[in-house]
Formats: structure tokens, C-alpha cells, sequence
């Protein structure tokens, strides 16, 4: 041990002692201790979990694998995976600095999810729904052709089953590597959303960070009651294409949940620890009084709500009904 | 004499190779050509009683988008198009044919308009893209552009789609699918511009040429991957040259699209429309 080294342990162990939660010291085991990238300062894993990934220090939100934020939202064994194969290919051979297929293959090993979205039967709350998340490590949680078949399925699922509809978004936009496939998707999930809404079932999405271009300006926010966590990045255009477009610098928190919320974009923004309890009220509301209508249809046509046009007497809650 | 005919052979010759087999990036140049006609001309060539439509009822009238009433080959219709300028000064009021909110916001009651009154829409593709910008942003594209590709999916109304120069992404798609897509031979439809995709990919906006290719984004390719119906060839050079050429034979597929969906059940319309988007995409089910 040279002196140098000497001194630098000492150092380390100063710092641990005197700021216990800015020991990150080599002696350390990984993944016990996390930075938080807004304030800097490390926090405790542990401590971390416990409250949802928010940071204790700054209130900064953690991003969440769409395990964990399906976790976060629905009730403890509820959620029953559906698609959990589906996947992208790469139709068009997509090469650039790397090949698409890799892309893919390495995103797979990272995250240990076939694609960029998860999305299942739970219940949240008790209510019954059709839960998704996207997990942003999985190439940005683009759309592609296998995101863009996954959401109009469960669109589709929740109108077979009378489900409401609850998503959780964060997504770089469309997946350039499949080419106009993926811009086909947005108008794919937006006509099934638009269906979900004829069949008059709620739909609730809660935007997270970063939720951009091609999903934004598609399902994402085709919702009845649209969320948002606390700072995240919301829009369309990123903010570099539009500071190089207009060449001006953005105003600060340009694009945030917050700013989102004053400009009349969404309807609340909600903390992380509340998001259960938010979801669940919007959910309640609505969800009963369709259920209530599905049940009354059935027992006037003996059939499920589920075969029927979604225009027929019954499928809406205030709609006309028989004999009146 | 003869040699200036020799020469003027050998012009035409060398023309028509250097057109005979344009690369994707060779389109979107011609696509994006200053005297390429634009949705205005076509509006005024092959559209006859037109009545244009101002304004989104909610904030201003983007001049990015035109919408009108108009008959074309005997059939009523309302007509929504990008709307580019020719010189400059039309260029800065109508933003370069990139449309704000409000523009998506003039279509969609244009839509409405149209399935109220059961008229068919055309529409006419030829943007950049949806404007990146604050005000933009602020007054909701993300928000506009979803709308509005909800609503023209659930239109009661045939709707047919003719890409005629530029298809940028999202701010195209929002007026740019329905029953039939039709493209012009050197007009380009993609999810991103080649010079964008190749500065996020290759960190360098001058391998947009490559990109272009790997892109799929002319009307040939996108026949290929089922998202384009028909292809209107073009005069040698592009549409520019013979114009009136151009028109006729536009005006003529757009009649036959019309004419092929008259009549069609509303709920039947919807329904296979839905069914047309749906199949789009190519994806591997897995083994869960």
C-alpha cells in the first residue's frame, strides 16, 4: 500500500461515516446503494423499494421495469400476463451503426422481456381491467409492429371482456427501425382505442417518463382520464429537435407533467404513492356504471355483452334501452 | 442539323436512364422539388366547385392545412390537404406545410363535417411533418394528431388518401390513411425524414441517402409491406414536368377509388377499415 492509498481509504471512510447516505465506497456491495439523478445523493435500496423508487431526498421519480410498475399498481397476484411471447422481427432488415436484430437480441438478454410493452388481466383495487406497461430499456419502449399489435389486442381484450382499461406509457416514440410498420401503429392503436370508447369503457392512462412522439400522439392520451407522474417528459417532439428546429432555448420544465397540467393536457398530476388510490376512484366511477348496464343487457338478451354491437341498447350505461 | 437531333436523342437518352431507376433518396429530392404541384394546384386542376373551409373554431386557421368542399368527377366531397407554399413568402404563412394543432383541429371538423353530411373525404399528403415548436407543444400536437387519428378511423364516409409529395411521420398520418392509399411514384411516406433518422443513428444528417433505402419509405416499398394500394407513375423527371399529365390521371384513380366505394355500408366501411390498419404489421407470437 502506497501512502497515497492510505489516505484515500481514509477518505472514503470520512465520508461514510460523516454522510451515511453518500457511502459509495468500493467496499461496498453493488446494488445496495442507488444515485438518484436529479439530486445526486445515494440513497439505500432498500429504502428505495419501500417507497416505489421515489427518491426520499428530492422526491425524484426512479424509472420502473413494466414488472415493477405493475407491481406498483395492481393488487398483489392479480396480474396474469396475456402475448407475453409477442415480439418485433425486423421486416425491413434495418441496418444502420448496428443491425436491428441485435438491437433486439441485446435489449431481450437486458431485460429478459421479448418487447418493449407488458400487458395482462389484473385487477386494481378490486376492479377488473386490462393492465399495460412499457418498459423504457427495451430500445426506448418503442412502437413497433409487435408494441403497436400488443396495445390494439388489449384494447380489444377489454372490450371482449367488459374490462376497463389501464396504461402506463414511457416510450421514446415510434420505432424508426421498422420503418412506416411502426407509424401504421399509431393509427392501429388509436382506432382501437377509439373502439374501446364506442363500447363505452373507460380508459385511463398514466404517462411517465419520458412519454414522446408516436405514443403520445396516439393511445397515450386517446384516454378518458390521462395522468401523469410528478417531472416527467411528455410531448411530441423531443427537445433537441425543437431548440435545432427553432433555434431558441426551451423555457424551463418545458414539457413536464406540471406544464402539461397548466397548459390543460392532462388531468392531474399524481405522485407515485398515490397513483393506486387515483386510478381506483377514476376507475370506480365509470367501470360501475358500464358493469351495471353489461349485467342489465345480459339479462334482457341472455347472450354476453361481449357478442353484441357495441352500438346496441345496453352497451352504454345512459343508453336507450328496450321498451322505452 | 443532325447532330443537334443526335444530340437531343442522346439528352432524352441520358434522361431516361438517369431516371429509369431513382434510389429513395433520389425521390425524396424529387418529392421535395419547389415546382412539384402541390395540394392547391391539384385543388384547382381536378376539383371543381370548391368551397374552402377556414379555421379550427378553438385558436386561429392554420394555413398549413387547406380544407374544402369540392366536387371531382361528378362526385361531392370535402378535400383536406398539407398545403406548402411555392415561393417563400406563401412557404413562411403556410409554416413549410407543417401543420400546428390547430391545423389538425381544422381537419378533424372537416371530418366531422364530412361524416355528418355522408361526403367522402380526399385527402392530399404533402408535409415535412407536424411543426416541432413550444406553441406547438403547448397547445397539444400529441393531443391533435391522436384525435384525429381516431376520428378519420371511425369515419362513416369512404376516405380516400393520395400521398403527392412529402408523407413526415405523424404529421402526415393524422389525415393520411384510409379505405384506399394512393401514392405517387416519387412521393415518399415515412416514420421519420431520412436526414433525422440518420443524425440519431449514424450521428451524421449526411448518411440520409443510406437511411432512405433502409427506410422503405417510397411508394414501391410500402406496396410491398401491404400499407399502399395503388401507385400513379409519374413523367420522366417528376410530376413537375408535365403537370396537367399528373392531374388527369390523379383525378381519374380518385374518381375510380369513389366510385369502387360508393354506396358502401357505413358500419361495413368502419369495419374494414379497422380490419385494413389491423393487419399491418409484421411480428413473431412467441411461444408464451
Amino acid at each position: 500500500m502506497s501512502i497515497s492509498d492510505w489516505f484515500k481509504a481514509r477518505e472514503a471512510r470520512r465520508y461514510t461515516v460523516v454522510n451515511g447516505e453518500r457511502a459509495a465506497g468500493s467496499d461496498v456491495p453493488d446494488g445496495v446503494w442507488s444515485k438518484c439523478s436529479a439530486c445526486k445523493r445515494i440513497v439505500y435500496e432498500g429504502q428505495l423499494v419501500e417507497n416505489l423508487r421515489v427518491c426520499p431526498h428530492c422526491g425524484h421519480n426512479f424509472d420502473l421495469t413494466a414488472f415493477e410498475r405493475i407491481g406498483v399498481l395492481s393488487d398483489p397476484g392479480s396480474f396474469v400476463e396475456f402475448d407475453a411471447g409477442v415480439g418485433s422481427t425486423d421486416p425491413l432488415c434495418f441496418t444502420a451503426a448496428k443491425s436491428y436484430t441485435e438491437s433486439l437480441d441485446s435489449a431481450r438478454e437486458r431485460c429478459g422481456l421479448p418487447e418493449g410493452v407488458v400487458v395482462g388481466r389484473a385487477t386494481i383495487g378490486g376492479h377488473p381491467v386490462v393492465l399495460g406497461a412499457m418498459d423504457f430499456r427495451f430500445i426506448g419502449a418503442s412502437m413497433g409492429s409487435a408494441v403497436g399489435e400488443k396495445i390494439a389486442r388489449a384494447f380489444e381484450l377489454a372490450i371482449d371482456e367488459r374490462r376497463a382499461m389501464v396504461l402506463c406509457t414511457a416510450s421514446g416514440g415510434a420505432r424508426m427501425q421498422e420503418g412506416m410498420l411502426s407509424l401504421m401503429q399509431m393509427a392501429k392503436t388509436s382506432a382501437a382505442a377509439r373502439r374501446l370508447a364506442e363500447a363505452r369503457l373507460p380508459y385511463i392512462s398514466v404517462l411517465t417518463n419520458p412519454t414522446m412522439g408516436g405514443v403520445t400522439a396516439s393511445f397515450a392520451v386517446l384516454a378518458d382520464v390521462v395522468l401523469a407522474e410528478p417531472g416527467a417528459l411528455i410531448g411530441f417532439a423531443g427537445p433537441r429537435v425543437i431548440e435545432q428546429t427553432i433555434k431558441q432555448h426551451l423555457p424551463k420544465g418545458f414539457q413536464s407533467s406540471e406544464y402539461l397540467l397548466e397548459h390543460g393536457m392532462v388531468d392531474e398530476v399524481v405522485p407515485r404513492g398515490q397513483l393506486t388510490a387515483r386510478v381506483t376512484t377514476h376507475d370506480a366511477t365509470p367501470c360501475d356504471g358500464v358493469r351495471a348496464a353489461a349485467r342489465r343487457a345480459r339479462s334482457q338478451a341472455g347472450g354476453t355483452a361481449a357478442n353484441r354491437p357495441h352500438n346496441e341498447p345496453g352497451a352504454c350505461g345512459r343508453g336507450r334501452r328496450p321498451g322505452r | 442539323m443532325a447532330e443537334v437531333a443526335a444530340l437531343a436523342d442522346e439528352l432524352e437518352a441520358l434522361r431516361e436512364s438517369t431516371y429509369a431507376d431513382l434510389s429513395a433518396w433520389e425521390r425524396v429530392q424529387i418529392s421535395r422539388h419547389p415546382d412539384r404541384p402541390k395540394a392547391q394546384d391539384y385543388l384547382a386542376a381536378i376539383f371543381t366547385d370548391v368551397v374552402e373551409l377556414h379555421g379550427d373554431r378553438a385558436y386561429s386557421d392554420d394555413e398549413a392545412i387547406v380544407a374544402a368542399l369540392a366536387t371531382v368527377d361528378g362526385h361531392r366531397v370535402a378535400v383536406l390537404g398539407h398545403r406548402k407554399g411555392k415561393n417563400t413568402r406563401e412557404n413562411i404563412a403556410r409554416n413549410f406545410g407543417m401543420a400546428h394543432p390547430e391545423g389538425f383541429r381544422k381537419a378533424m371538423r372537416v371530418m366531422r363535417l364530412a361524416d355528418k353530411f355522408g361526403l367522402p373525404l380526399v385527402t392530399l399528403i404533402d408535409t415535412p411533418g407536424a411543426f416541432p415548436g413550444i406553441e406547438a407543444e403547448e397547445r397539444g400536437q400529441a393531443w391533435a394528431i391522436a384525435e384525429s387519428l381516431a376520428l378519420l378511423s371511425g369515419l362513416r364516409v369512404p376516405v380516400v388518401a393520395v400521398g403527392i409529395g412529402e408523407g413526415g411521420s405523424g404529421g402526415a398520418l393524422a389525415i393520411g390513411f384510409g379505405d384506399r392509399l394512393i401514392m405517387l411514384e416519387n412521393s415518399y411516406y415515412s416514420v421519420i425524414s431520412p436526414e433525422a433518422c440518420a443524425s440519431i443513428l449514424h450521428k451524421d444528417a449526411g448518411m440520409a441517402a443510406e437511411v432512405a433505402t433502409c427506410l422503405a419509405m417510397t411508394a414501391t416499398d410500402l406496396v410491398g409491406l401491404g400499407i399502399v394500394d395503388e401507385i400513379i407513375g409519374e413523367p420522366l423527371g417528376g410530376a413537375h414536368r408535365q403537370p396537367e399529365e399528373v392531374f388527369g390521371v390523379v383525378r381519374e384513380r380518385i374518381s375510380a377509388a369513389l366510385h369502387a366505394l360508393a354506396g358502401a355500408d357505413p358500419d361495413e366501411l368502419v369495419r374494414s377499415r379497422y380490419a385494413k390498419i389491423r393487419a399491418i404489421g409484421v411480428i413473431d407470437e412467441g411461444s408464451g
